[in-house]
């Protein structure tokens, strides 16, 4: 009986959850502009999409910035993962503590503070703002997946590498990092994912004209709406769905060989 | 290959002391047992040797070397982990290689010593597989050829059988002890088997508490342990103490034994034991007799305390469950003890 609750409420919380992204995906394959039914399929929104040179230019931007602050906030995140790892010293735990509030700030919050910043710093808005921004949001996540995967890598490992003559560089290209691969990569799909779908930050920090997918759509329902968003935004979920399944897959379930 | 030499070592974590004014020679070629209980300070001093614990104090030499700040890497050692720390995304052959390939080893002399090395640990058909795909014995043996390899100054073994189970363990010891003497390379051990120290090593060395309390050869060790901690840890020692007279030790309930020393040890092997009154003996009566195999004891209790004999089972047929029974021994027999 409770197995069977369980389920149903299970079932209801999906509901919650992805009706209304279920509404919109179904919404961008119909032929109306105004949502009415009878639902008659069409690709249209697609193809009109596809000759939108605005949107277009704008995911292609978010597609480059989010690449970009891939490699810096995974590079970054690692290096800071195994070095919380390796050494010992004083204030490690206030630095672990002090890794989290970036997750929980709200990020109205986190870009404004980030605007002042740097225009206090006179970098001022655009795209190395937007990238600095993203790369500050997306390294708490790199550092905490692969801290997670570092919890259980043996350190006699590195010890062994050690012993054999290896120095620092080599111990960590050779040893560690293979260990720990599934947790960097699934660092690097969070990081892609974070920067992909962030809207707040880079809405403050990019300058028009100069806007991520999200930032332009934000834009384009304040002019009006068009089912193109809707075919738009599906495609969004379906890449940042991909990347969180493929990132649940390394993090969780990448872990034994 | 190297004699080692450690000096005035000392290391303190917090409070506690791992390590306590320790100075050692370990002779060049051969097979030093550490020995000691958990806590001991013995796996620091095997972590200090091979420069992955700086001491607070001292100094650490490998052959005229004076390694106290070298890195591990630049020490030029082989150790075998507790563990064995295999890698495990690298073949059996790769593992084996990796410090060769480090320290700059052309392909082809890294094949040559990789083959050489399997062929030594008898696993060269085993040379592509993944550690995942070996047995615990394999693995261990696989770590000595990675070790050995790089032909180390010194091989460092930290309780390097103890994963092991016990039938597979006497093999290994066997092992250990042929591809050290082939190799001929300064080995230092540790462990927490007094039975393994005793069969492997040429010396051992006790430390209790971070100080290193006795060294010498195993034999000598055991025979002349020196203080009561030594006697009980290495091997079961019957411990009694008196006061000295010219005769012998005149012991509490007034009986007068060998002894030359207020407290001495004999060796559970060493007792005698006679089921009718015997001069200078002790008066004790049995509790029990455990069966062992081809050994046995004789379990006794003399004035609430516990002594044990030791002999071959068949020898003890005779003895009755319980009742009165006359402990002697040799006069050489008494260990003395500080």
């Amino acid at each position: 009986m409770m197995h069977r609750l369980g389920r149903a409420y299970l079932g209801l919380i999906l509901i919650f959850l992805y009706a209304p992204i279920l509404v919109m995906a179904a919404m961008s394959f119909n032929a109306s502009q105004f949502y009415t039914l009878p639902f008659e399929f069409s690709t249209a929104w697609y193809a009109k999409l596809a000759g939108n040179a605005e949107i277009l230019a704008a995911a292609g931007r978010s597609v480059w910035i989010a690449c970009v602050v891939t490699v810096i906030s995974t590079a970054l995140g690692t290096m800071a993962a195994i070095a919380l790892f390796r050494h010992d010293f004083p204030g490690k735990t206030v630095l672990r503590v002090l890794l989290f509030p970036p997750i929980a700030i709200p990020w109205l919050i986190t870009g404004t503070a980030m605007l002042i910043f740097f225009f206090g710093i006179g970098l001022g808005r655009g795209t190395p703002s937007v990238i600095l921004g993203h790369v500050a949001l997306a390294l708490p996540y790199v550092i905490v997946v692969v801290s997670a995967r570092l919890a259980t890598f043996d350190r006699t490992l590195e010890e062994a590498a050690r012993s054999l003559g290896a120095r620092p560089w080599k111990v960590t290209t050779a040893v560690t990092l293979p260990a720990i691969l599934p947790g960097v990569i699934a660092g690097a799909l969070f990081a892609f994912a974070v920067s992909f779908d962030q809207f707040v930050v880079s809405y403050f920090l990019s300058e028009p004209g100069d806007s991520t997918l999200p930032v332009l759509i934000y834009t384009a329902i304040r002019k009006g709406f068009t089912p193109e968003i809707n075919a738009v935004s599906t495609l969004i979920i379906a890449v940042s769905m991909a990347i969180m399944l493929l990132a649940a897959r390394f993090a969780r379930f990448g872990g034994e060989d | 290959m190297a004699e080692i030499r450690v000096e005035g070592l000392v290391k303190t974590y917090g409070a506690a002391r791992a390590l306590d004014d320790v100075t050692l020679t370990f002779p060049d070629g051969g097979f030093f047992g550490l020995l000691g209980p958990s806590g001991s300070g013995k796996t620091t001093l095997l972590r200090a040797i091979a420069g992955f614990v700086t001491p607070d104090r001292g100094r650490v030499w490998i052959g005229d070397r004076e390694v106290t700040s070298v890195p591990v890497e630049d020490r030029q050692i082989g150790m075998v982990f507790q563990n064995y720390a295999l890698f495990p995304n690298m073949t059996v052959a790769e593992n084996v290689a990796f410090g060769l390939s480090v320290r700059g080893a052309t392909r082809a002399e890294q094949a040559t010593r990789v083959a050489e090395a399997l062929e030594l640990v008898q696993l060269g058909a085993y040379a592509a597989r993944k550690p995942s795909q070996l047995s615990g014995g394999q693995r261990q043996r696989v770590a000595m050829a990675r070790a050995i390899a790089p032909r180390p100054r010194l091989l460092l073994l930290d309780e390097p059988l103890s994963a092991l189970d016990k039938a597979l363990r006497v093999d290994m010891q066997i092992e250990l002890k042929r591809i050290q003497r082939e190799v001929g390379i300064t080995t230092i051990f540790v462990t927490h088997d007094q039975e393994e120290a005793l069969s492997l090593s040429d010396s051992i060395g006790i430390l209790k508490d971070g100080r290193l309390i006795r060294h010498g050869p195993p034999r000598e060790v055991y025979h002349a342990p020196g203080d009561a901690f030594t006697a009980r840890f290495l091997g079961e020692a019957n411990i009694l103490t008196g006061t000295v007279e010219a005769a012998g030790l005149r012991l509490p309930d007034g009986a007068l034994v060998p002894g030359k020393t207020p407290q001495i040890a004999v060796r559970p092997e060493a007792l005698q034991l006679s089921l009718t009154p015997v001069p200078d003996a002790l008066r004790a009566r049995i509790v029990s007799r455990v069966f062992g195999g081809a050994m046995g004891t004789i379990v006794m209790d003399w004035q609430g305390q516990t002594l044990k004999a030791t002999g071959r089972d068949a020898d003890f047929a005779g003895l009755p469950a319980t009742g009165d029974i006359w402990v002697t021994w040799p006069a050489d027999q008494a260990l003395p003890l500080v």
